[in-house]
């Protein structure tokens, strides 16, 4: 027999990935195409849609170019997703009648307060687990069909239709319209007890139904493709972040990974049930593979990570590439006192201050830029801890290990830290990509490619562990200071800034 | 005090400005930041452009510090930098070959290991980053003694000890030894450091050529060695993720 593979479509914010892997979860080539950004305006960020389709069909060929394989090697292909990007087509035609919008665009900022009216932000959250916040679907499909002249009748006769970036590579992929459970949990449109659309929540939302594609398991067969990669089946689809919760094998309660990035968000594993927060966190569908219950999950998100690192390569100057951070932190032996919140714009999860900026607090003559480097690294572990404890809250049982991926984890200092600092294992994997492993292993799963999640737990193995060194007192009293540190940044915007 | 050299006093001036944030600068950005007129700051730069302190970039036109400022100083590659670079590589490295991954660079005549890839088994392993090796018996301290002969000779005045009776702790036989990892361009130790463990390691080299790095697998005799070497395939693998992590430094790809 000759070897067979997976491939995984990434579908990320900044660009398009193809991951062609190998049985033992190895990676065996990759194609990459970054996307435009589109500002139209402050605020606004877009992609273009056809050109992100161009990309896709692009990576994938070139991953089966370097590996020499023929469409036919492939068992299957998985998508994961940048969550939450909005985007509505012809369903005849399959053209886009306006550009992706990205989750990250504000323009649905007024929208959202009409929506939330007196009760608020957490007007929806009983029944889909999110706040009401820019970045979901639902709203922007809203603003689409305010916004364009005829939309809403047409939407109305389902002659056009929404979708996220799942959705639409399916349809690309498959003529097929739907979405997974996973990217539908971000729509704020489903409900995460029936796990479909909610008729009071479409209404609310002013969403018309007839253009709402199908929710479908992650883990099943959509379709065979066409063109291109004619004849793969299509078998997965997942949000990223649901998809690197499975990629690291996070499949029983408890478990929990972090992705550290720019920002960084820590998923953890609540099993079936979905835990809803009282401290301001995502419940989430974690991932449903056929027919099986599903998985849900807790999610806290952190703003600025990787971005203050960043931040003080860029603006303060005193490091010239970002790893050079963890040089200069270990010329001092600790931060000196001195603390670091980032609340570049307000405090997110699990504080939910928009009224905060940034402070530098417990500065005295004796810090140096080798304090200030270690304090700037420290806020990282110090927010993983506040949204580890609103976790442990919410879903009443307590994390133990933490597995960890993304560009940060190759601070070791850093992640020693967080080891401390949370109290629990640090695990590195040693397959980093764990967005594209997780989508592969959903889609391999369907398959029968891999017989199980015992299977895929096999394949995961750590590069690196650090365990907590720290003792309690000293625990104890850092983070007395950080949240000293954070009460500091509260109430710093007036009425008349900006 | 003497009166200061004016020229010297300027051309001091642009090395400082191009080891700065953006280190690479047009002929007009360096005379506006220094307040000179642009005619003399040319000059300045031909000058220490011929002595190898500054280099013109082709496409753009700009300038950089030079190959031979670098040699002179201590800048290596900052090791928590070269980690990130090799990330990827390191892994998959481990996953290919099923051993532990290590890369180490040289400090006050040891190994200093910056990146360390559990052996993938799941086998109770700790982290060894930050910790010294000696780099007479070892394959990441010979790849970087062979490219670094200024440091083996500190070495041959200290002494060479013996871990194992398989050290090599005579001058004479070190340098045969690494005659032959520059004539090969990979390095082993088999038993030298520890008895029943093996490595083996190949160069990390930058844009500038020069070996900033080892980077290579250790693990037991009986899995690493084959016919007293140490196995094709292995070294294969470890040669080119080695030339993996150099062309992500921006080295010349060979």
């Amino acid at each position: 027999m000759t070897e067979q593979y997976v491939a995984a479509i990434d579908q990320g914010t900044a660009s398009s990935r193809c991951l062609v892997f190998d049985r033992s979860a190895r990676i065996v080539s990759v194609g990459q195409k970054e996307h435009r950004h589109i500002f139209p305006r402050p605020g606004w960020v877009e992609h273009d849609p056809e050109e992100i389709w161009r990309n896709v069909e692009e990576v994938v060929e070139r991953a089966l170019n370097e590996a020499g394989l023929q469409p036919s090697d492939l068992v299957a292909l998985g998508i994961a997703n940048q969550r939450e990007s909005t985007i509505v087509w012809e369903r005849e035609s399959g053209r886009p009648v306006h550009n992706v919008i990205n989750w990250q665009d504000t323009r649905t900022d007024h929208l959202i307060r009409e929506l939330g009216g007196p009760v608020g932000q957490e007007r929806f959250r009983e029944r889909c687990g999110l706040p009401l916040a820019t970045y979901f679907s639902g709203p922007k499909v809203r603003w689409l069909l305010d916004r364009i002249p005829g939309l809403r009748e047409r939407a109305e006769s389902g002659e056009v239709v929404f979708g996220t970036m799942d959705s639409w590579l399916i349809s690309r992929l498959t003529g097929r319209h739907l979405t997974d459970v996973t990217n539908a949990s971000r729509t704020m449109l489903m409900s995460l007890q029936t796990l479909d659309w909610d008729q009071e929540l479409l209404d609310a939302m002013g969403v018309p139904r007839a253009m709402l594609p199908e929710i479908r398991p992650s883990s099943e067969v959509y379709g065979e493709a066409r063109g291109q990669l004619a004849g793969v089946p299509v078998a997965a689809a997942l949000g990223d972040q649901q998809a690197a919760l499975f990629g690291q094998t996070c499949f029983s309660p408890g478990d929990a990974k972090c992705t550290y990035g720019t920002g960084s968000f820590l998923l953890f594993n609540t099993g079936q049930r979905p835990v809803m927060s009282s401290s301001g966190l995502l419940t989430t569908v974690g991932c449903r593979i056929g027919d099986e219950p599903p998985t849900y999950a807790l999610e806290g998100a952190i703003a600025v990570t990787g971005a203050l690192v960043q931040w003080f390569r860029d603006n303060i100057t005193l490091i010239a590439s970002a790893p050079e951070i963890e040089t200069l932190a270990r010329t001092v032996q600790d931060n000196g006192g001195c603390y670091f919140v980032p609340a570049f714009s307000g405090l997110f999860a699990p504080h939910w201050r928009s009224d905060a900026r940034g402070v530098i607090a417990g500065l005295t003559g004796y810090i140096t830029k080798g304090h200030l480097a270690r304090a700037v690294l420290e806020a990282t572990a110090w927010q993983t801890k506040e949204v580890v404890d609103a976790i442990n809250s919410d879903a009443g049982m307590a994390m133990r290990t933490l597995r960890v991926d993304g560009g940060m984890t190759a601070n070791n200092l850093l992640m020693q830290f967080l080891a401390d600092v949370l109290d629990v294992r640090v695990v590195r994997p040693i397959v980093a990509e764990t967005v594209s492993l997780g989508a592969a292993y959903a889609a391999g799963l369907a398959v029968g490619f891999w017989p199980d999640l015992p299977a895929l737990q096999a394949n995961w193995h750590k590069a690196a562990e650090w365990l907590p060194q720290m003792g309690e007192e000293q625990r104890a009293r850092g983070y007395r200071k950080w949240r000293k540190a954070v009460a500091r940044t509260i109430d710093w915007l007036d009425e008349d800034d900006e | 005090m003497g009166r200061a050299i004016q020229s010297i006093e300027r051309a001091a001036g642009i090395l400082r400005l191009l080891s700065g944030r953006t280190r690479r600068l047009g002929v007009v950005d360096i005379a506006g930041e220094l307040g000179l007129p642009k005619g003399t700051v040319h000059g300045l730069l031909r000058t220490l452009q011929q002595v190898g302190f500054v280099e013109q970039d082709a496409e753009t036109g700009k300038y950089q510090l030079g190959a031979a400022l670098l040699h002179m100083g201590s800048s290596y590659l900052d090791g928590n930098e070269l980690r990130t670079r090799a990330l990827n590589w390191s892994d998959s490295l481990a996953t290919r070959t099923g051993e532990a991954v290590r890369i180490g660079t040289l400090h006050d005549a040891q190994v200093l290991i910056v990146h360390h890839v559990f052996r993938p088994d799941d086998s109770l392993q700790t982290l060894d980053v930050g910790s010294l090796l000696p780099a007479h018996a070892t394959g990441l301290g010979k790849v970087l003694l062979a490219h670094h002969p200024y440091v083996a000779n500190e070495l041959y005045r200290d002494g060479l000890s013996a871990f194992t009776p398989a050290t090599i702790s005579s001058r004479k036989g070190l340098e045969r030894e690494l005659e032959k990892v520059r004539e090969q361009g990979w390095a082993a130790d088999i038993g030298e450091l520890v008895q029943g463990q093996a490595s083996c390691a190949a160069p990390i080299i930058d844009r500038r050529g020069l070996t900033v790095g080892a980077m290579g697998i250790v693990g037991a005799c009986e899995r690493l060695l084959e016919d007293g070497g140490p196995r094709g395939d292995l070294l294969t693998y470890v040669r080119e993720a080695a030339r993996s992590v150099s062309r992500e430094l921006g080295a010349i790809p060979w």
